[in-house]
């Protein structure tokens, strides 16, 4: 048989590709060393700052080496990967995975490994701690926290004629300086707006907090209609009432990425909004001549009580089930933990820190200039953060598209509530009969 | 052996590769699909049989209608559009005019823009306020909607990005078209059709199957449009007006660990696409005429 030249040539190349694509995708071993594989899901700056805390883990000791690969859709490919049984050792998840994988059996109870570690609630801010404690149980550890604030823009103040140095302290106030901020064309269109409840967005199921609100009872019961929910659905439509919810959105969908310039905060377009703690930083980067400043988000001239509300996230590290090198992974959760570990991850995120102890070097290195008071919202009684159910996305959706139906006024907030609790309630039902019958088969 | 189990034998083989990859990557997906349709199963733990609970679930899930209903809407706008505006294109495309190489490459190339970059370039070009398509509205005098904001407009943008992709479509009536023999005109000609009666009586019946294809082929992929507005409306905004079936099948299957749920979903989107198709097919089965037959 004659084989001809090309083939051969073509073979080789095939070969060749294989085994050089080979090279180039498996992890490179590491002679003396126990790899972990953690998956994180983090990209850009954010990324970096992690990475650099793995690189600091990997030369501060020679017996694990942490293989860091960042991943998009990290919670759902864990997910998956846990189920096939090649999970990473260590997975970088958010906030509202906790009850749902914990819920699945998806990630392993950690209370062992930190009383053996030394890691105690006590040395955490409670609202950040209580996210990772889950009925009980430790499922989580955090990595980089953040709480919210109201930003303003101080120019826009001026402009309408308002004090920079004093930002609404009651929902009315800020609706009423809203009201003087706000310009509109020539056309009528809206130019400028003082503040409107659907910019970012990130925070639409929330609203009833503000209001002293919520949206789960802890047990088998979801409150999404409460008067006080209804009466921040009804503050959400004075919104539309007042500028029209179609100028409203018009005006809205001119707005870019949030991280780009023409974020509605930093084009000058919206003079306040809800934001976190790194919002300081896209400012710096995307538009460092705004003339800002942060504050305690607003609360409703009756409830002095509801002062100094923020919503606080956070991000976490669990080991899911299945991991082949759990004790390893959790090696490196522990330097996380450390408040060199922390402050370094956290200062690299521009966020703050979740522990309860923080450096001055943290506070002075900084660059949002109202650390502090992100870290004392985070500290108070009103820190709140999204229900530990697991349910809760879909509730989180539910919430979401009512937001939207109130905004847009097609449904008033006691229908577009009344029906989230209609459909949330027999599912949590259900979902909450189901765990308690596989528990019960355990 | 038999030459004949031999050859048998050798065909089998010959064929295994595929016969294997089959195997696995379908024929156990889909029948493992049947079987978790009629379980609860969150993929972590064991499915757990329940019978037609799921199906029977469905039935009364309000969204369930909202997102087929959606889906229905979306493919009743974007179906008769692209058939319309394909076969258009396609007829002009056909005439003798200098440069139509480079008018059919351009007509095509648009189909080759991956989906998500597709999605995020029409999120610009329909924005309500600094859109290009209402900024050439407004320039003739128009008021134009916000497309992406108003739930009234928003499935119709969608329905006007689907047209975005019509080239492939377009490629197959172009080919239907060349098919069509020269001598049919030659006789119409002669017995004094316009150009309208030639295309109405000649071109349009010789192309009826590539028209029935293009047709069923649309069904099935309005059917199942997902990744545009997953990219444009999140959460199928606005008030999941851009909520559609296969995203809340997705939803249902990796957001919210209901893929037992989100199998039976797939079936009966399956049975919907299968029976349109019968009845498209049953529908134009009069209409459709075969040159060679």
């Amino acid at each position: 048989m004659r084989i001809p030249g090309a083939s051969v040539l073509l073979l080789a190349v095939v070969a060749a590709s294989i085994g050089l694509s080979e090279h180039v995708v498996r992890p490179k071993e590491r002679p003396g060393r126990i790899v972990v594989s953690y998956w994180e899901k983090w990209t850009g700056f954010e990324g970096e700052a992690m990475r650099e805390v793995v690189d600091e883990f990997n030369r501060s000791q020679d017996r694990i080496w942490v293989d860091y690969l960042s991943i998009s859709a990290v919670n759902t490919k864990t997910l998956m990967a846990a189920a096939a049984g090649i999970p990473p050792d260590l997975a970088g998840i958010w906030d509202t995975d906790v009850a749902p994988f914990a819920d699945a059996n998806a990630v392993l109870v950690l209370d062992e490994l930190c009383s053996e570690a030394g890691i105690r609630q006590e040395d955490y801010i409670p609202v950040y701690w209580d996210i990772c404690e889950y009925r009980g149980q430790i499922f989580a550890l955090p990595t980089t926290p953040a709480s919210t604030a109201l930003h303003w823009n101080r120019r826009l103040f001026r402009e309408a004629g308002l004090d920079p140095d004093v930002p609404p302290k009651t929902l009315e106030e800020l609706f009423a300086m809203g009201e003087k901020i706000t310009q509109r064309g020539s056309d009528g269109k809206l130019k400028v707006a003082g503040f409107f409840p659907a910019e970012p967005g990130w925070w639409n199921w929330g609203w009833g907090y503000v209001f002293g609100g919520k949206l789960w009872d802890g047990g088998g019961n979801v409150t999404a209609n409460l008067p006080e929910n209804i009466r921040a659905f009804e503050w959400v439509r004075s919104f539309s009432e007042k500028y029209g919810s179609s100028d409203l959105h018009t005006f809205r969908s001119g707005f870019g990425n949030f991280s780009s310039p023409q974020n509605a905060f930093m084009s000058e377009k919206v003079a306040m909004v809800l934001q976190g703690v790194w919002m300081a930083n896209f400012i710096e980067r995307n538009n460092p001549k705004l003339d800002w400043s942060a504050a305690p988000f607003p609360h409703p001239a009756d409830r002095p009580d509801l002062a100094n509300l923020t919503f606080a996230g956070l991000d976490v590290l669990v080991i899911p089930r299945g991991a082949k090198r759990p004790r390893e992974a959790f090696e490196f959760v522990r330097f996380v933990q450390s408040q060199k570990g922390m402050e370094l991850l956290c200062l690299g995120q521009k966020k703050h820190t979740p522990l309860m102890k923080v450096s001055d070097e943290f506070l002075r290195k900084h660059p949002n200039p109202h650390i502090r008071l992100f870290i004392d919202l985070a500290k108070g009684k009103n820190a709140v953060s999204a229900p530990q159910v697991g349910i809760w996305t879909e509730f989180n959706s539910e919430m979401t598209n009512a937001f939207d139906e109130v905004y847009l006024m097609k449904k008033t907030p006691k229908e577009a509530l009344g029906h989230v609790q209609a459909r949330m309630q027999p599912k949590l039902e259900r979902y909450q009969q189901a765990l308690r019958q596989r528990e019960a088969a355990r | 052996m038999t030459v004949r189990r031999k050859e048998t034998l050798a065909g089998l083989l010959f064929a295994a590769p595929w016969i294997l990859g089959f195997s696995v990557f379908l024929a156990y997906p889909l029948a493992a699909s049947v079987y978790y349709s009629f379980t609860d199963y969150s993929v972590l733990r064991e499915p757990v049989f329940i019978g037609a609970q799921n199906y029977s679930d469905l039935m009364r899930d309000e969204l369930f209608w909202k997102t087929l209903e959606n889906t229905l809407v979306f493919a009743l706008l974007a179906l008769p559009a692209s058939l319309v505006v394909s076969v258009g294109i396609a007829l002009l495309l056909n005439s003798r005019v200098k440069g139509m190489a480079f008018y059919r490459t351009a007509v095509y190339i648009p189909s080759l823009v991956p989906m998500i970059a597709l999605a995020m370039i029409w999120l610009w070009m329909f924005n309500g306020e600094r859109g290009l398509v209402n900024e050439l509205l407004g320039g003739v005098g128009i008021k134009a909607p916000n497309w992406i904001g108003d739930p009234s407009w928003s499935k119709p943008a969608l329905a006007l990005i689907a047209l975005w992709g019509i080239g492939n479509a377009v490629v197959i009536y172009l080919a239907g078209l060349q098919d069509v023999p020269q001598s049919l005109y030659e006789s119409a000609e002669l017995d004094g059709a316009t150009p309208w009666k030639k295309t109405r009586f000649v071109t349009l019946p010789m192309i009826s199957p590539v028209i029935q294809f293009n047709l069923i082929m649309g069904i099935i992929a309005a059917l199942q449009i997902f990744a545009v507005p997953y990219v444009m409306f999140p959460n199928g905004s606005p008030a999941r007006s851009t909520y559609f079936y296969t995203m809340y099948l997705f939803d249902n299957a990796f957001r919210y660990q209901k893929m037992g749920y989100a199998c039976a979903m797939g079936w009966i989107l399956f049975l919907l696409i299968f029976a349109l198709t019968m009845i498209a097919l049953r529908a134009t089965e009069k209409r459709v005429h075969y040159g060679g037959v």
